[in-house]
């Protein structure tokens, strides 16, 4: 009995997630430029018109080039960090954790602002790679996050056996250490991306003249002509997220077999 | 094998380049904020000399303090409705699912679009010619759209409780998740109801997610600046708009720096005094 409550009350649940969600999809196909009911017929000309924007498409490369930059540093740094804490007994490396992961509580305005500052004090111009260096703030703490977790899930002994069978370090590394973090590297790669590619506020402070994507829809809400349009990125963006993630689902599951989580 | 003293140099060696980027990126803008707070604008430029203005400022306009008072309200709201509503539901998935996966992935699919049109989409659902309305007149309960729904502190509160929900879910999944099973058993074999063993064995034993995900949601909410643009209103203004403003319009850096400093260190007390409290109950309760 209590258990069909539950159902109930779980599928209430996932109502009030989707529906605003879907409001992108719904809208971005309807035939007229006010965002309100009752809908007025189908059409493509919002997708159309996305197409037709160079400024969009700018701001969709900036944000591509941002995204895809910081998850690979911000991986690497993360790969490099988490091997160091979980592979070597480091004094102080709680007090480096704690520091590293102090962006998860510091509000991202702060962050955004404080790194404005440090660019004015010292002469620099605000431009993309500024947003990378908040960018790496923020995702930082999430690869090292995914990474220690998968670290700490892994035999140490097969790197040694490998040692031992007269493999080289890098060797090593290539054969054993890569293989088993793959999936680990892809979770962080995707999560980092994802971060970095939807952050908002960081970005709005740092990037100077050339707008990322969020940073174009951020200007776009003003316009109620162009809400349509925007609504039909949304559903784009949504329709790639959601692939994106099943891609990379399966590409865990190609990958080595983990034990099954939890009981 | 390399010796003790070369392996652990090595471990350095691997923290160190994102201890570097920490530095440059985090704790320089973090000091420069400090040092900022602590002038006077004047003009383009600011002041000569040290000064405590800009916190007196801060702490002594009462319209600041409001803010302050708002912003940190609507966040403990958010972060209490967003753990309420998601507990059941990661209760259920933990206990009840079938395919806890689909699930998982199902619960989370929302998150994957933009984080702004997430927020916007409660515009159009709370507007005034939005679904609600919309759907309420076609059923006749209103002649009017409702104006109440939108621009106010409570459509900052149901957007972020919306778009916060992920941060809630899993966290409290994933300590129902680590609950030792044969723990219910002995509880209902030793003769505790449903409703009594949850309140014995499950709820304390998830505690430390519900913890983790009002952590999670309090602090990062508290600076949330798109939610009261968008929703907010007049009246649900908060203070990452306030500081906004500083920077972008009125052109005075050390307030906006002082207010910024003031407002991480009012959420770092109040998340440090709801972690000691939580973990002195449940000391108590051990």
């Amino acid at each position: 009995m209590k258990s069909k409550t539950l159902r109930l009350y779980a599928f209430a649940y996932l109502a009030f997630l989707y529906v605003p969600v879907l409001v992108l999809p719904v809208f971005s196909f309807n035939n007229s430029q006010f965002i309100a009911f009752p809908l007025s017929g189908f059409t493509t000309r919002w997708y159309g018109a996305l197409a037709a924007d160079s400024v969009l498409r700018h701001a969709l490369s900036n944000s591509l080039t941002v995204g895809i930059v910081t998850a690979l540093l911000s991986t690497m740094l993360g790969l490099a960090a988490a091997r160091a804490v979980t592979r070597y007994r480091l004094r102080g490396a709680g007090a480096a954790l704690g520091f590293i992961s102090l962006p998860l509580f510091i509000p991202d305005i702060v962050l955004g602002l404080s790194l404005l500052m440090l660019l004015g004090a010292v002469g620099l111009p605000l431009s993309l790679a500024a947003v990378v260096l908040g960018h790496l703030l923020v995702c930082v703490p999430f690869a090292l996050t995914v990474l220690i977790a998968r670290f700490e899930g892994f035999d140490k002994n097969l790197e040694e056996a490998s040692a031992d069978l007269g493999e080289d370090g890098w060797m090593t590394f290539w054969r054993i250490t890569f293989p088993l973090m793959l999936p680990g590297i892809t979770a962080s790669l995707l999560l980092t991306f994802i971060t970095s590619f939807d952050e908002f506020l960081v970005a709005y402070f740092l990037s100077g003249t050339e707008a990322t994507l969020p940073i174009y829809i951020w200007g776009q809400l003003r316009f109620p002509e162009r809400l349509p349009m925007v609504l039909a990125l949304g559903a784009i963006i949504l329709a790639v997220s959601v692939a994106l993630v099943i891609a990379a689902e399966y590409i865990r599951n190609l990958g080595v077999k983990k034990p099954m989580v939890g009981a | 094998m390399p010796n003790k003293g070369q392996s652990s140099s090595e471990g350095y060696g691997l923290l160190a380049p994102t201890l570097v980027v920490m530095g440059v990126a985090l704790a320089a803008p973090l000091l420069l904020m400090v040092l900022t707070s602590l002038q006077a604008q004047s003009g383009p430029g600011f002041a000569a000399g040290w000064t405590l203005d800009q916190y007196g400022a801060v702490l002594g306009r009462a319209s600041y303090r409001l803010l302050f008072l708002r912003s940190v309200a609507i966040s403990a709201a958010v972060t209490l409705v967003t753990v309420a509503l998601a507990y059941p539901m990661a209760y259920f998935v933990a206990f009840h699912a079938k395919h806890k996966f689909i699930w998982l992935v199902a619960l989370t699919i929302p998150f994957w679009t933009s984080y702004l049109l997430r927020v916007f989409a409660w515009k159009i659902i709370l507007g005034y010619g939005g679904v609600i309305n919309s759907a309420l007149m076609r059923l006749h309960l209103i002649d009017q759209p409702l104006g109440v729904l939108l621009y106010n502190p409570f459509a900052v509160v149901v957007t972020l409780a919306h778009a916060w929900a992920a941060f809630a879910i899993l966290p409290i999944y994933v300590s129902l998740e680590k609950i030792d099973r044969s723990l219910l058993e002995a509880a209902s074999d030793l003769g505790d109801g449903p409703l009594r063993r949850f309140l014995r064995i499950t709820l304390p034993l998830s505690m430390p997610g519900v913890i983790g995900a009002a952590i999670l949601i309090f602090v990062p909410t508290t600076g949330d600046y798109v939610t009261p643009a968008l929703v907010g209103g007049t009246q649900g203004t908060m203070i990452a708009n306030l500081i906004e403003v500083q920077f972008n319009s009125v052109g005075n850096w050390p307030l906006g720096a002082a207010l910024s400093l003031v407002s991480m260190a009012i959420v770092a007390v109040i998340a440090g005094l709801f972690l000691a409290s939580a973990r002195a109950a449940a000391k108590a309760a051990r």
